[in-house]
């Protein structure tokens, strides 16, 4: 299966940018499905960045964040071809990782 | 490096609060080099945080205490959201040693929408999209220097974006 995560990182001198887009339904738990029942919340809760084992970011997520969720943030320190790690760990125990190149 | 053994459990925030700074101190340089790090892979999902309903009581969980308005974080947010369920929020602060951004809409079933970790040499901006059930504040938390700030504004919500 394809991964859920993609990324584009670009070193521009000092500084890292990361853009990052996830594949996941971000399910609050509050909309009701046709039959008018409720979709049980499933959302991711962390997502971690890992630059040489160190991370780098790491965003904590509630059940408001959006569908397919975009997150953008920048680091300094790293170098074109250095590897990125991402990953991800939802409410259900459901987890995904990935590592990225920067650009 | 014994003595390094028993510092690990120090939690950052215990830390901020200054209930750690003398255990740190006695620890010496090596360790406090080594803080940064450690204490972003110590510092655990904040779950009660973001169960509350009450956006005052999930910063005093979150922080343990209440911030004061900052002109020096800017909050970009749509002044009309068509959609509620994509709203794009980024935060952006000129303030120093920044460790966490945490995003805030009161208006929303669960108030806390985002709580991001800023380990040392990563910039104090980032940018989201957030779902939003009306029309809310959004309120952007910076912890800088181990004090709080924050900043709002008014998002007009066309369509909610939680359902119900």
């Amino acid at each position: 299966m394809a991964s859920s995560i993609r990324v584009r990182a670009i070193a521009n001198g000092e500084t890292t940018e990361v853009q990052t887009l996830i594949q996941h339904p971000m399910d609050s738990g509050f909309i009701k499905d046709d039959k008018g029942e409720f979709i049980p919340a499933h959302f991711i809760k962390e997502l971690t960045f890992e630059h040489n084992g160190r991370p780098v970011f790491i965003a904590d997520w509630g059940t408001a964040v959006s569908k397919d969720p975009y997150v953008k943030f920048a680091f300094k320190g790293a170098n074109k071809g250095d590897d990125l790690k991402v990953s991800w760990v939802d409410n259900k125990g459901e987890s995904d990782t990935a590592t990225f190149k920067i650009q | 490096m014994t003595t390094l053994d028993g510092g690990l459990p120090v939690t950052r925030r215990l830390v901020l609060r200054g209930a750690g700074s003398v255990v740190l101190a006695s620890l010496g340089v090596v360790l406090v080099q080594a803080t940064p790090a450690l204490a972003a892979a110590n510092d655990k999902y904040p779950e009660e945080a973001f169960k509350q309903k009450d956006g005052k009581e999930a910063v005093k969980l979150l922080y343990g205490r209440t911030a004061e308005p900052s002109d020096k974080i800017k909050l970009d947010a749509p002044e009309i959201a068509e959609n509620g369920a994509v709203v794009p929020i980024s935060v952006s602060t000129s303030l120093a040693d920044v460790t966490t951004i945490a995003l805030v809409v009161p208006e929303n079933p669960n108030v806390l929408a985002a709580y991001y970790r800023i380990p040392t040499g990563t910039m104090p901006n980032v940018a989201n999209r957030l779902k939003m059930a009306k029309t809310s504040n959004v309120i952007a938390i910076v912890e800088s220097g181990g004090k709080l700030f924050s900043a709002t504004r008014e998002v007009k919500v066309t369509v909610g974006g939680c359902g119900g």
